[in-house]
């Protein structure tokens, strides 16, 4: 590796979209009339023309995208890093500064777009311009990259030093204020090419996507792929839709339902433990309490996924349908799931057992399935596979989600669960922290016994700071 | 439009003529054969009935394409913004950082959150010499919290069961579960520490059976590398979406293999999809610089979250809790927060100095955590929010 970390192959420009953005957005701020506003910038005895400030720059953009400074700031920056724009004092590093700092605009001949990926020979060529016009300007990484380079390119170094020698002469030819343009711009081009060290190589892509010429599976579009796509359109065109308001409907209330349960958007009681750095969320909200709380305790009504999914809820549930002797439903429904998430080896297993405990005649748990269901699902179970019991079960959670779930809902047992549940007091976050809490880490889950099974049976009332 | 585009990589012997012949991969029935132009054509022409030709079918598959985007519009009678007009708006966020992580020594490129809410599995580009295969570009932690996969330019979905014992060596319980013909870019748990879910960049994704590493569904149909994928929080279907770099997200019947729908709306790669947390509808983030929402009933786009001032494309995305906001992290180092009603942004956050490659809120909704090519992971949280006051639009 030479001149320092090249980048490695990515995509072609064509498939960097944000450089097109980018080239877009300085070529606008040259505009005459809207652009940003020009000026002469006298750079010692020189007067280098079509100048633009920092701060007009963050202006500018402030106002055109109608964002905050902050983020003109950041946007301009991110210019400055591509080699868009580039400053006339110091060039060596490439940042924005939002005062009177000179800059001006690449010329496209130098966009990041247009050159990559720089060649060696360019960079040796730059490099030994830099010596020979001045000794000692070349700094630290560069003089290594230069070594480098001698070293690996040696074979053609008589041309490197006489392409840099008549580069020097013709630019002796221009005006001094074009031969220092010139020179930023082609400095700032090396610093986005070959960053220095320490510095963000704003070039470097992450691998794959076709670096490697055989991860492009380049489908011959025959007959075959035109005739899938012919019966995926059938099948689409077949499909029921629902009309947009609807669905969009259903986005508002279930946003408006999820609104005061979302950390993120409505805080949460009595604290948010990241913030606060007090766990008792955590603590009071544990995948098994004494006592829920009241947020916890709604989210049950809400949908019967979120109950099931909610380990006290599942576990409140199976309690609810033990009084309704239909028990064998969920427990029916839990040993699929169990069977369709499994280890592929376990299936047969897995298939037997639940045969002989729900399905088969006289079993213990009998579950009651309509006769068509049953009678496909034993005729399938002689080819057991992890699917096979799918009807099945869609079948049981259906007759559990319309049936047994409204009536939870109405049960007197929810609502005691409801009023008994309570909403935690506030912790103010202390603002001054006088002493420093040394943070603790938490036990891993890979540490703990296999948790038991949660129970429904627990009191009432409360742990601390529960209304 | 060139139906074919030729890729010389040997000049040998073609395998179905067997004359001396400049040769190109072609893949037939998942195996890679080498042919020479002439017999790749009529390879394209093969499995033609009477009556048609090549043309015919691109024909008609293009009208029927052109049919499904008439039916997609017909339903298509408000905008989501305009619905959203009686929402009552966000306000103004605070948000703060509240943990930064730099344990890695070079790039942070995937991260997952523990069912516990406080853990996190991260993973890196390893340090020292830029070598292919020590980019682990995907991570997930299991259910359980007792065991995390990993994988990238390895081309393979290794698990790792977590142990504490100092004694034990980690890598050596490692497992290879999952074997692609090229880079893993995602993998994710299914319901169980049994079962894992992977995408990759030879254009599939796969479902495996950890214990015995067997492979139990493939996915076909992307037409170039496959960059994520998230499955779908549905009571009771199995179904999960990915997104590749042919702009297409996909949406998957995980038991059949098939693909149930396709959305095609996005003008560069997709680098993350992630499902509404009612199971309706997705978001998705993508090198074009736009988030998009489709939902799945109405079968279309919805939404798109865009600014003239975002450049740079977005590489991951997740919702809050309640699906209303939209976090974004983008390769400018920015993330931007989203109303996913209203379509507007609500926040954008500064503080990576590199670009943002992972973004996941955690699983109780109470923080999100951001990895970035900084080395630095930060886990950030809402100190408060602003009322609702007349303001010029962002800020």
């Amino acid at each position: 590796m030479a001149a320092g970390p090249a980048p490695p192959p990515g995509r072609p420009r064509a498939q960097m979209p944000h450089l097109r953005k980018m080239e877009r957005v300085v070529v606008s701020m040259q505009d005459p009339d809207q652009g940003v506003k020009m000026r002469s910038q006298r750079l010692l005895v020189t007067v280098i023309p079509h100048a633009v400030t920092g701060s007009d720059v963050v202006q500018w953009l402030a106002q055109k995208f109608c964002v905050s400074e902050e983020e003109a700031l950041h946007l301009g920056t991110v210019l400055v890093q591509h080699g868009y724009i580039y400053p006339l004092r110091d060039p060596r590093s490439l940042m924005l500064r939002p005062d009177e700092t000179p800059y001006r605009f690449q010329t496209p001949y130098f966009w990041t777009s247009t050159l990559w990926p720089a060649a060696e020979l360019d960079y040796a060529i730059y490099l030994a311009k830099k010596n020979i016009r001045k000794r000692g300007t070349l700094v630290d990484y560069e003089k290594d990259c230069y070594d480098r380079l001698h070293k690996k390119i040696n074979h053609a170094w008589d041309l490197v030093l006489m392409q840099a020698r008549e580069q020097l002469r013709a630019a002796k030819q221009r005006r001094k204020g074009d031969r220092l343009v010139i020179a930023c711009q082609e400095q700032t081009y090396w610093l986005v090419n070959r960053p220095p060290p320490g510095a963000p190589n704003v070039l470097e892509q992450g691998p794959g996507r076709g670096s490697c010429a055989a991860s492009r599976v380049l489908m011959t579009k025959g007959a075959d792929f035109y005739k899938r796509e012919i019966e995926y359109f059938r099948k689409a065109l077949g499909r029921t839709r629902v009309k947009s308001s609807v669905c969009l409907e259903a986005y508002l209330s279930f946003c408006g339902q999820r609104g005061p349960h979302d950390p993120l958007v409505s805080g949460c009681l009595p604290s948010n433990p990241w913030i606060s750095d007090n766990d008792a969320y955590w603590v009071m909200n544990a995948p098994t309490v004494a006592a829920p709380t009241k947020l916890r305790v709604e989210r049950w009504g809400f949908s019967f996924r979120e109950l099931l999914e909610d380990p006290m809820g599942r576990a409140h549930f199976m309690d609810f349908l033990g009084k309704e002797f239909s028990g064998e439903n969920l427990s029916f429904w839990e040993a699929c799931e169990e069977l369709r998430y499994g280890t592929q080896a376990q299936v047969p297993t897995l298939v037997d057992a639940v045969y002989e405990q729900f399905l088969a005649p006289g079993a213990a748990r009998w579950v009651n399935i309509d006769s068509r269901t049953m009678e496909q699902t034993l005729e399938r179970l002689r080819q057991p596979h992890r699917y096979v019991l799918d009807d099945a079960q869609l079948h049981i959670y259906m007759l559990m989600k319309k049936d047994s779930y409204p009536r939870f809902l109405k049960s007197d047992m929810y609502k005691g669960l409801l009023a008994e549940a309570g909403i935690p007091l506030e912790t103010k976050r202390r603002v001054f922290p006088f002493t420093w809490r040394p943070r603790h880490s938490s036990p891993s889950p890979a540490l703990l016994p296999t948790p038991v099974e949660p129970t429904a049976a627990c009191g009432p009332g409360g742990g601390d700071g529960v209304a | 439009m060139c139906d074919q585009t030729f890729l010389v990589n040997v000049f040998g012997s073609c395998d179905k003529c067997f004359k001396q012949r400049a040769l190109r991969p072609v893949f037939k029935k998942s195996q890679q054969l080498s042919y020479c132009s002439t017999c790749t054509e009529i390879m394209a022409t093969e499995g033609l009935h009477e009556n048609e030709t090549l043309a015919s079918l691109k024909s008609e598959a293009e009208s029927l394409k052109g049919k499904l985007e008439e039916e997609r519009a017909k339903l298509h009678d408000v905008e989501l913004h305009q619905v959203a007009e009686r929402v009552e708006a966000l306000g103004q966020f605070v948000m703060k950082t509240r943990r930064t992580l730099k344990g890695h020594g070079n790039k942070v490129l995937c991260m997952d959150w523990c069912k516990d809410k406080r853990r996190i599995v991260s993973s890196s580009q390893e340090h020292a010499v830029t070598m292919p295969c020590t980019w682990v570009m995907a991570c997930a932690y299991a259910p359980s919290g007792c065991a995390i996969a990993c994988g990238g330019l390895d081309n393979k979905c290794s698990v790792y069961p977590l142990t504490f014992d100092k004694n034990e060596n980690m890598a050596a319980k490692k497992k290879s579960v999952a074997m692609h013909t090229n880079y893993l870019s995602a993998c994710s748990f299914t319901n169980s520490d049994m079962q894992i879910l992977t995408a990759s960049g030879d254009g599939t994704c796969a479902l495996w059976d950890v214990e015995s590493g067997q492979l139990l569904q493939s996915f076909h149909g992307h037409g170039a590398d496959v960059l994520c994928l998230d499955l779908a929080p549905s009571e009771t279907g199995n179904t999960f979406v990915s997104g590749g770099c042919d702009k297409k997200a996909m949406v998957w019947d995980m038991r059949s293999g098939q693909c149930v729908q396709a959305f095609e709306t996005h003008e560069s790669d997709i680098n993350s999809v992630r499902y509404y947390p009612s199971g309706d509808a997705f978001a998705s983030g993508s090198d074009d610089a736009t988030c998009r929402l489709y939902d799945l009933r109405a079968d279309r786009e919805v939404a798109i979250y865009s600014k003239e001032s975002i450049i740079f494309g977005a590489s991951s995305v997740d919702f809050s809790l309640s699906g209303r906001l939209l976090f974004a992290g983008y390769n400018d180092y920015t993330i931007n927060v989203w109303d996913v009603l209203k379509g507007s942004r609500v926040s954008i956050l500064f503080g990576h100095e590199n670009r943002v490659s992972t973004l996941r809120v955690s699983p109780d909704g109470t923080a999100f955590c951001s990895g970035s090519w900084d080395h630095t992971l930060r886990v950030r949280g809402m100190v408060f929010r602003f009322p609702v006051c007349e303001r010029r639009e962002d800020g």
